[in-house]
């Protein structure tokens, strides 16, 4: 039975649970708050209180669940094994059944209303741009500050909506001479609308080592932001959009270059539609083929070696949390950085921390996502690179966000974009 | 339900902020890490930030009779923090800061808050150490700490937590704020006020600051397990290393019944029918080290060990200490209630006391794993069970009533590290005596007349 259809999935977990306080160590919010409710052990006990009777599900309550940046810290550090990132979405969705969409009525707001300036902005160009956005002048990365406040504060420094979606930006199949195999690019949302340049480089790479990627234009969101708030029904439609689009052109492997879309394909679309029979075949046939790019380069497609061209730069990398401890992929991303001749690889503090950004969580807790990113960007500013590389563009712009903040000249980048430029570099000898 | 003009006091004297009062909130207050204990909502859960405001917030108390709940991490194993009346829970999360660290002097100053391990990341930049390492150094708190008396692995070289507390700052249940002890390694000035408050489990003043003692971090170490085929052996083989005035820092012992758990677990190579394991580890100057590693590893083969392996480096230590480490883990896996005790005696009794738990848990029909550390006596016979079988749960009571039986009649004690709490206060006359829980009431009675610090812990009122 999945998370996403009934709170009775999780009494396993919750029993396994024996409230040893362990994951206070590890919580990014706990670390901030220091209430209990910030933490693993609360939420759980108040997930225990609900299925007991003791307490109803409030709007309080689905407050206090979205108190979690499912970063999944506390999985790792528990000793009993517990799967807090079930327990979480179980709590979600549950509160959406029994509340209905108006118990996250913040998240569904902010973010319909944000899709729609970003969705305006696409039509209306650098027009939107200038109302909306302030642009801050920057030498690498076309970022912006909000100037009014959509309920996100306008703190957050925000990368300038692309002039044109990655997905206008390509045929829908790129081919090569000669291909060696056929490769699906999901682009995910941010990819497509701000952080084309990741798009862009994931196509070059994939063309360098003789793959022709497809881009299938009928893809749409992972629906993620949807089924981690507890929005089952959004969600199942988008994992239903993605998985026609995809079917209709087949591929011998898909690729993501963020986080949640790789959670998405290889795990969450298959739990949505496990009672759907035509579907769950489908969403299981194509989990068992998905790819971050960094594994896929290193595990499915060993990447050429020879022809990598000389990139100055000192990095550091930070591990997303839906990458390294969600899909296992940490050891990955490095290997690519420290072949990648000239490129200096310092690791920061405690890599594997969450940045704060979780999605809809920094929309939801402004404040505390901007305090979980000042820790990362002190131990940023500690390594003294120049670069930060990381595997999600979420990711990437919070990081982006800490550091402009702090004025530190850092650019972030997402890791397969090193990789391209030392392509191109090899090419210029 | 509290009054709306205490509420607003309250809040006046910390802020909104430091003022929870949703029930969403206060029922993530009504637990701590015991097992098996009923759970209890307080009215109203305050952080404050200064010593003068907890003195405020104990005078609002004591002028409307409200009880106070202090709470650290809530990581205690003996219902310490659970509000079983209700009333205020004191979390002093907030207060987190390590004043100073006097490298002359080698004491640390700090507020209750800190986490033990926040203070060893400090003090091991400058060759320092605060030895007291319970299982949850990453997550209890000082204060907490301090309110058990915690040990951990290190007690038999390094001792437990009373030994490196020099002086408090405390905030009495009348709200009066007093200081005892200090700096100096020697004082005799008065009664021992700080020895009392070091285990008092805030049923005697609200700890607001606390100077401990730093050691010099000793400069190596080395790890040594040994397999026994027989829990005799095993014993004897404990007594020798002593005998032989060697202090090992850390002497932990496992059971079969946690063997084969733990084997089962991670795989770290132990034979799954060995009655008994001994991980030993000696540290200090490289120099003694070395000599004490081998001189170890003689005995335990004298004694009849069947395989002894030395650490040879970091990563094998790791390894060694894998099994040990996961043991608790491990068994708490296996079901899901485990009720972990600490019942502690004399080291010689070792040996005894794990034969009269094995008969327990037999008697008992029930899954009763121990280890612990062996080197101060200090057993963790842990019963796997679950809380919603009613009958076993009478069975896991009348075997906790048993081991404690056992412990005392062996000359031991109900508990060595985990405090008395809610889960212990019945026992305490089959250790003291009634005059003996008599003098505890008239000390709780003498500093809280009203029993508005952590009522219902400890010492139950008449
Ligand atoms: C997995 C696990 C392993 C453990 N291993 C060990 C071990 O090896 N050795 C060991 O000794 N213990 C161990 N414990 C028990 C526990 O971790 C310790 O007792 C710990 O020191 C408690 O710290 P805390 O901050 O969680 O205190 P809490 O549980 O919050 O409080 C403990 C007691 O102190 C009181 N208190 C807290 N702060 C103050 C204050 N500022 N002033 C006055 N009173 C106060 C509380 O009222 C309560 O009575 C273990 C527990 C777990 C769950
Ligand atoms: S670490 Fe695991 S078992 Fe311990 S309280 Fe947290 S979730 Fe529960
Ligand atoms: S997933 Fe991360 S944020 Fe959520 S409770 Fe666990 S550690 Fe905290």
């Amino acid at each position: 039975m999945s998370v996403y259809n009934s709170l009775d999935s999780i009494t396993d977990e919750l029993h396994k649970c024996m409230k040893c306080g362990n994951c206070m160590a590890v919580c990014p919010i706990y670390k901030e708050t220091r209430q209990e409710v910030g933490v693993a052990r609360g939420k759980i006990s108040l997930v225990e209180y609900l299925l007991a009777g003791e307490l109803d599900m409030t709007e309080g309550l689905a407050d206090r669940f979205s108190l979690c940046t499912t970063c999944m810290a506390c999985n790792t550090n528990c000793p009993c094994g517990v799967r807090f990132d079930k327990i979480i979405l179980a709590a979600r969705a549950e509160a959406v059944r029994k509340k209905g969409l108006h118990s996250v009525k913040k998240i569904a707001f902010t973010a319909l209303k944000m899709q729609r300036l970003f969705d305006l902005g696409m039509k209306t160009g650098s027009i939107f741009q200038g109302v909306a956005l302030k642009h801050l002048p920057h030498k690498s990365d076309r970022i912006a500050r909000m100037r009014f406040d959509v309920g996100i504060g306008t703190e957050k420094v925000f990368p300038m909506l692309a002039k044109k979606t990655l997905r206008s930006e390509f045929p829908e199949v790129i081919r090569v001479n000669n291909p060696k195999m056929r490769v699906a690019f999901f682009t995910g949302c941010m990819i497509n609308y701000f952080y084309t340049d990741i798009g862009r480089a994931v196509v070059e790479v994939l063309n360098e080592n003789d793959i022709e990627v497809v881009i299938p234009r009928g893809q749409g969101c992972c629906g993620i932001p949807a089924s981690v708030n507890g929005d089952v029904v959004s969600a199942r439609a988008l994992a239903k959009r993605n998985l026609r689009a995809f079917e209709k052109l087949g591929a011998d492997a898909l690729v993501v270059a963020c986080s949640s879309g790789g959670t998405a394909w290889k795990h969450v679309f298959a739990e949505l539609l496990e009672n759907d029979p035509e579907f769950k075949v489908l969403a299981d046939k194509w989990a068992s083929k998905s790819y971050d790019i960094s594994e896929f380069l290193i595990h499915k497609v060993p990447f050429k070696k020879e022809g990598l061209g000389r990139v100055e730069r000192k990095v550091t990398y930070h591990d997303p949390c839906h990458l390294n401890r969600g899909q296992g992929i940490s050891r990955e991303p490095r290997e690519i950085l420290t072949s990648i001749p000239g490129v200096e690889v310092i690791e920061m503090k405690e890599p594997g921390r969450c940045c704060g950004m979780a999605g809809s969580f920094s929309i939801v807790h402004p404040d505390l996502s901007v305090q979980i990113s000042d820790h990362k960007t002190a131990d940023i500013a500690l390594t003294h690179t120049d670069t930060v590389a990381t595997g999600c563009p979420a990711c990437r712009l919070q990081l982006k966000s800490g550091v402009e903040n702090a004025g530190i000249e850092e650019e972030v980048v997402h890791t397969i974009q090193i990789l391209a430029e030392s392509y191109r570099a090899g090419k210029k000898n | 339900m509290l009054a709306r003009e205490v509420l607003q006091e309250l809040v006046q004297v910390l802020g909104a902020e430091n003022v929870l009062t949703e029930q969403e909130d206060l029922m993530t207050y009504a637990y701590d890490a015991t097992a098996a204990m009923k759970h209890h909502k307080p009215d109203v859960v305050v952080s404050p930030l200064s010593t003068e405001q907890v003195s405020e917030v104990v005078k609002i108390a004591g002028r409307y009779q409200i009880p106070i709940y202090p709470r650290g991490s809530g990581t205690n194993l003996s219902g310490g923090t659970i509000p079983t009346k209700g009333g205020i829970v004191l979390s002093m999360l907030n207060l987190n800061k390590i004043i100073e660290v006097d490298q002359d002097n080698l004491t640390a100053t700090v507020q209750p808050g800190v986490i033990i391990q926040a203070l060893n990341d400090q003090v091991t930049k400058l060759g320092l150490l605060y030895p007291p390492d319970p299982g949850t150094v990453t997550t209890a708190t000082m204060g907490g700490s301090v309110s058990e008396c915690s040990g951990g692995l290190r007690g038999l070289k390094y001792g437990v937590t009373k030994h490196y507390i020099m002086g408090i700052k405390v905030v009495l249940a009348n709200g009066e704020v007093l200081r005892w002890g200090g700096k100096t390694v020697k004082n005799v000035t008065g009664y021992d006020l700080v020895a009392l408050f070091t285990g008092a489990e805030g049923t005697l003043g609200i700890i607001t600051e606390i100077i401990v003692k730093l050691i010099p971090a000793p400069e190596t170490r080395k790890s040594i397990l040994a397999v026994f085929d027989n829990l005799d052996k095993a014993g004897n083989a404990i007594a020798s290393i002593i005998r032989n005035k060697i202090i090992p820092a850390t002497l932990e012992i496992m059971d079969n019944a946690t063997i084969q758990t733990v084997e089962h677990f991670v795989h770290a190579g132990l034979p799954m029918d060995a009655e008994a394991v001994l991980l030993v580890e000696v540290d200090g100057y490289r120099e003694v080290v070395e000599r004490e590693a081998v001189l170890v590893e003689q005995i335990l083969q004298t004694e009849g060990s069947v395989e002894v392996k030395i650490a040879k480096n970091d990563q094998e230590r790791d390894l060694l200490w894998l099994a040990r480490r996961s043991a608790l883990p491990a068994l708490a896996q296996k079901r899901p209630t485990t009720v972990l005790e600490d019942a502690t005696v004399p080291r010689s009794k070792i040996p005894d006391m794990l034969k009269a738990i094995r008969k327990i848990a037999e008697k008992h029909r029930l899954l009763i794993a121990t280890f612990g550390h062996a080197g101060d006596g200090n057993l963790h016979p842990t019963i796997l069970t679950d809380q919603r079988d009613e009958d076993e749960m009478k069975r896991v009571h009348l075997a906790v009533d048993e081991i404690f039986q056992a412990a005392i009649s062996l000359g031991g004690t109900l508990s060595g590290e985990h405090g008395i709490g809610i889960a212990k206060m019945k026992y305490l006359d089959w250790e003291f005596g009634e005059a003996g829980v008599a003098a505890l009431r008239q000390i709780k009675e003498a500093l809280d007349p009203n029993y508005l610090l952590n009522p219902g812990k400890i010492v139950r009122r008449d």
